[in-house]
């Protein structure tokens, strides 16, 4: 046998030399092992394409796999913690799922593609536990992150530019309604699903048909404003319709060193996919408990007083600070709410909805700190929620 | 009859802020609009098929972000979105960009001299410390240097304190940059002709004074002082056109319970025993309120819809003196596709940008020159831009709209009314210099609104159809806003309030004056505030 050597440096994703045209500023990071842009020419007014028009973004290196076999709803109830049979063939849900002590192991997407059929898009990677999970029932869990390009097209006029281009039957898409349409005679799939909180639909597609479909796509959009977008646009974007990030507003239970560092879907806010009428699921047991005797921390979303970013802040119950209840994961400048918006965990005695907290913003201000103790009410919902969101048929803009 | 508490005069970005807030305190308030569409100069306007104009104000910046967040005006669908670049065509066929980007900007700046690019850090430098000094009294009443009522002397010592803050060389240019002009001002940093071209725009749009005249550093402030979620100077949007301004406010003054009348034009403010009683519509129908509050003018507030014998001699005469001078045009086109500027590189992001077509000081003060002698400019300064660029929902996909704001343009020409050859030929200079950079400009035209200060001055109601209701200089800012002794948003007569851009801070839709208002005409009436106040430290 001869020697092999895996591939060094980072991966790149169908759509690369495409993103590389259009690229004016040589930024970029790394998103499971591929090289993503930061943005490609001003990450403010590329959040606005998402706010405003068409913005296009290269969700590829999300994690996606494929799950197959005659057991394979029993198999996602028994591992998520919602209820998987509800969810029709065309239909998206988003879920948790958690180990046996209740504690996140991640969210994601479930894509019902068919009887027998889903997809499962998360964060972080997971084959092992899937695997594990799979125990005694008749399904198949592939990887399949490379072997799906996507893109997520986003903003008030994504529909249009899906309409322009002639993709099937766009406007009767529901949210998290997915369908299959062709392409170039190939059958791809598009969903009304997305992480911005506005209008949007994501696109998954073979890869061989990338290049060719981001052409047409950004030919389609030109007229209604498409562009392309990197990660710092789509992050402002996600704060604002309050999602969640693993490894940011919670940290994956497998990961933790620490005892205690974990968190149950009931201390993210996400009761509401917990579905306990189940007979079993991925740490049931221990979320019944917790359940029962209430859970010891609470998310919360912060409309802070003033304009400075509670970047990291120190969540407080008083304005004079004392006991520190709590601190914020995610904080930014709203620029289409234009206020100052943040996500953090408190103490679950405190923070419930319409509640006042106190944060501790610390900001330079040319070679001098000033630390700034603002009023934050907490917010239920998310912060930018407009109607077109929801609308079916969606309007044009 | 149905009394209200307040009447609001005009329905404009102020008169609606006023209301609106007067609304959330509980009052109940009328709004009355002579037009049968509100807005006033902050509109947008269907008059051509598809094609939605922004056909008075067109570019949003100053607009506070307090007022916005405090009225929850994203609820009531408005959204600005920042176009980020400025960019100005050359005679010798080059052209000078600037950048959202600050390292492009640099680039492009030492394409056109590396000296300039370098002063540039302190000009912003300098520019932004002059911005600092006037954001934070955005949002407050100006106070009265002659009283000594303990409110007055608070807010004098905070604006003494902001002074005391700045070393003794600032303070100098402190008061050297509210009085220069801003050909004088921009020569003391840049040597290259189109840059200060560039940047002198700022300082004359919207008044009638040219760029070598003094006072004029002060109204490059007044353009700059804005931001754009924390970009200061940044400019945008409004997404739909700037009727989205006032739709939004019109809709947080509705949810508060307000009402609202167009087609409802005010002939007279009525006055019994020294106090305002109520108002005259143009229908003759009389309404009656406590407290009346007028979004025009001051000198169409006092001189055209009042009693001479309801206000003080003296008051009068100084509304009759205060500068309120037309001096700006704006022409409206829709385009049947994008024009070509062969100068920029295909797919030039500053096709996004504001445009202009002068390049050099002595051009910018020849375009006065015209204006003086009461023509329009033969060369005029444009500040063009293609919103549909950015806002996909102000034209059919692949189409259109084109803003040109245009000065010099005289209210009278040669003291004369306009007639419709003039108008048109006034136009025909616009379209000739932006062709004179785009071949297929004027084969894309597919309607042209045409406006002259007369146009305005007839339609929207402000004297001589000035933008800023009052020119921008010292003698009429802060407490000498609009005359000495009335800068705190009330009228000589009691009951009557101002809440229009002659009062402080000034024009632009900025809502700040409106706000103001609010908070004075309600602490007289012993009502809770909710009017925010301005953001520390930005």
């Amino acid at each position: 046998m001869s020697a092999s050597q895996v591939a060094q440096g980072r991966l790149v994703t169908p759509f690369y030399s495409r993103q590389r045209e259009l690229d004016t500023l040589n930024r970029w990071h790394e998103w499971k092992g591929y090289t993503v842009a930061d943005a490609f020419y001003c990450a403010e007014l590329e959040y606005f394409a998402i706010r405003n028009a068409t913005a296009v973004f290269d969700l590829t290196p999300m994690t996606k796999y494929r799950i197959r076999g005659v057991d394979a709803t029993a198999y996602l109830d028994r591992l998520m913690t919602r209820d998987m049979y509800g969810l029709a063939v065309g239909r998206v849900a988003y879920a948790v799922w958690c180990n046996d002590a209740g504690q996140v192991l991640d969210d994601g997407t479930v894509f019902r593609l068919g009887e027998h059929d889903y997809r499962l898009c998360s964060q972080e990677r997971h084959f092992d536990w899937l695997c594990a999970s799979a125990a005694g029932f008749d399904v198949e869990v592939v990887h399949e992150t490379a072997e799906i390009a996507a893109l997520a097209v986003q903003g008030p006029t994504s529909f249009s530019t899906l309409e322009r281009m002639g993709l099937g039957d766009v406007r009767s898409l529901k949210p998290f309604d997915l369908m299959s349409v062709d392409y170039a005679g190939t059958p791809i799939v598009v969903s009304r699903t997305g992480f911005t909180g506005d209008l949007g639909y994501e696109v998954w597609l073979p890869p061989i048909l990338a290049e060719a479909f981001w052409d047409d796509l950004f030919t389609a959009g030109a007229p209604v404003g498409i562009r392309a977008i990197g990660g710092d646009a789509l992050e402002l974007a996600r704060i604002e319709a309050g999602y969640l990030v693993a490894g940011v507003d919670f940290l994956p239970a497998d990961e933790i060193v620490r005892p205690g560092r974990g968190r149950s879907p009931l201390e993210l806010g996400l009761e509401w996919l917990v579905d306990f009428g189940k007979p079993h699921f991925n740490g049931r047991r221990a979320l019944a408990e917790e359940w029962r005797t209430g859970p010891r921390r609470r998310f919360v979303r912060l409309d802070v007083d003033g304009n400075k970013p509670a970047r990291d802040a120190y969540i407080y119950a008083r304005p004079g600070g004392g006991k520190q209840v709590g601190f914020v994961t995610s904080a930014a400048w709203s620029p289409v709410c234009k206020r100052s918006i943040a996500l953090g965990t408190v103490d679950a005695r405190y923070g419930k909805p319409g509640d006042t907290l106190w944060v501790e913003i610390y900001y330079n201000q040319e070679m001098r700190w000033r630390r700034k103790m603002a009023r934050a009410s907490v917010v239920e919902g998310p912060f930018w929620d407009p109607p077109r969101r929801r609308t079916t048929p969606p309007v044009p803009y | 009859m149905k009394r209200y508490d307040a009447l609001v005069l005009g329905a404009g970005h102020n008169g609606l802020t006023t209301a609106a807030f007067l609304a959330r305190a509980g009052l109940r308030v009328l709004c009355l609009e002579k037009n049968d569409y509100i807005g006033g100069a902050a509109v947008s306007r269907n008059l051509y098929k598809d094609w939605i104009y922004s056909n008075c104000s067109y570019v949003c910046s100053l607009l506070r972000p307090e007022i916005f967040r405090a009225l929850e005006l994203e609820r009531h669908g408005l959204q600005i979105t920042p176009f980020g670049g400025s960019l100005t065509f050359m005679e010798n066929g080059d052209y000078f960009g600037s950048y959202h980007d600050p390292a492009v900007a640099y680039r492009e700046m030492v394409r056109h001299s590396r000296r300039d690019a370098d002063a540039y850090v302190r000009y912003r430098a300098d520019t932004r410390r002059q911005c600092r000094l006037i954001r934070d009294f955005l949002l407050t009443t100006p106070p009265d240097p002659t009283s000594f009522r303990a409110a007055d002397l608070r807010a004098l010592k905070a604006i003494g304190g902001k002074l005391a803050e700045l070393d003794e060389m600032q303070m100098y240019d402190t008061l050297r940059f509210w009085t220069s002009s801003v050909a004088d001002f921009l020569s003391e940093y840049f040597e290259t002709d189109v840059i200060k071209a560039a940047l002198s725009g700022s300082g004359i749009i919207g008044t009638a004074l040219g760029v070598y005249s003094p006072g004029t550093a002060y109204v490059l402030l007044h353009h700059y002082m804005g931001d754009i979620d924390g970009n200061v100077g940044a400019w945008g949007y409004a997404r739909g056109g700037m009727g989205a301004v006032s739709n939004a406010l019109a809709g947080a003054f509705r949810a508060a319970g307000g009402e609202l009348r167009t087609e409802a034009g005010v002939s007279q403010i009525l006055v019994k025993k020294g106090k305002v009683s109520g108002v005259v519509l143009d229908n003759d129908e009389e309404i009656e309120a406590d407290v009346v509050v007028s979004a025009m003018d001051v000198k169409r507030t006092f001189l055209d819809c009042m009693q001479a014998s309801d206000l003080p001699g003296s008051f009068r005469h100084r509304i009759e003196h205060f500068k309120i001078r037309g001096s700006s045009g704006k022409l409206n086109i829709a385009l049947d596709g994008l024009p070509e500027f062969p100068a920029l590189p295909k797919g030039s992001p500053l096709y996004h940008a504001d445009m202009h077509f002068i390049d050099s000081l002595s051009r910018m003060e020849r375009a006065y020159d015209d204006w003086k002698d009461g023509a329009w400019s033969a060369d005029p300064y444009i500040d063009m831009v293609i919103p549909t660029m950015t806002d996909p929902t102000m034209a059919p996909p692949g189409k259109h709209f084109m803003s040109c704001f245009v000065q010099y343009c005289p209210h009278k020409l040669q003291g004369r009314d306009w007639t419709q050859p003039e108008r048109e030929a006034f136009a025909q200079t616009v379209i000739d210099q932006i062709a004179r950079y785009s071949p297929n400009f004027k084969d894309l035209i597919l309607h042209v609104e045409i406006r002259t200060p007369e146009d305005i001055e007839a339609e929207i109601g402000i004297t001589e159809g000035n933008i800023f209701h009052g020119e921008l200089t010292l003698d009429q800012l802060l407490f000498n806003r609009p005359v000495p002794g009335f800068s705190q948003y009330r009228a000589p007569v009691s009951g009557l309030y101002l809440c229009g851009s002659s009062t402080h801070p000034g024009g632009g839709v900025m809502a700040a004056p409106g706000a103001n208002a609010a908070r004075e005409i309600l602490r007289d009436l012993k009502r809770p505030n909710p009017v925010p106040p301005s953001y520390e430290d930005d």
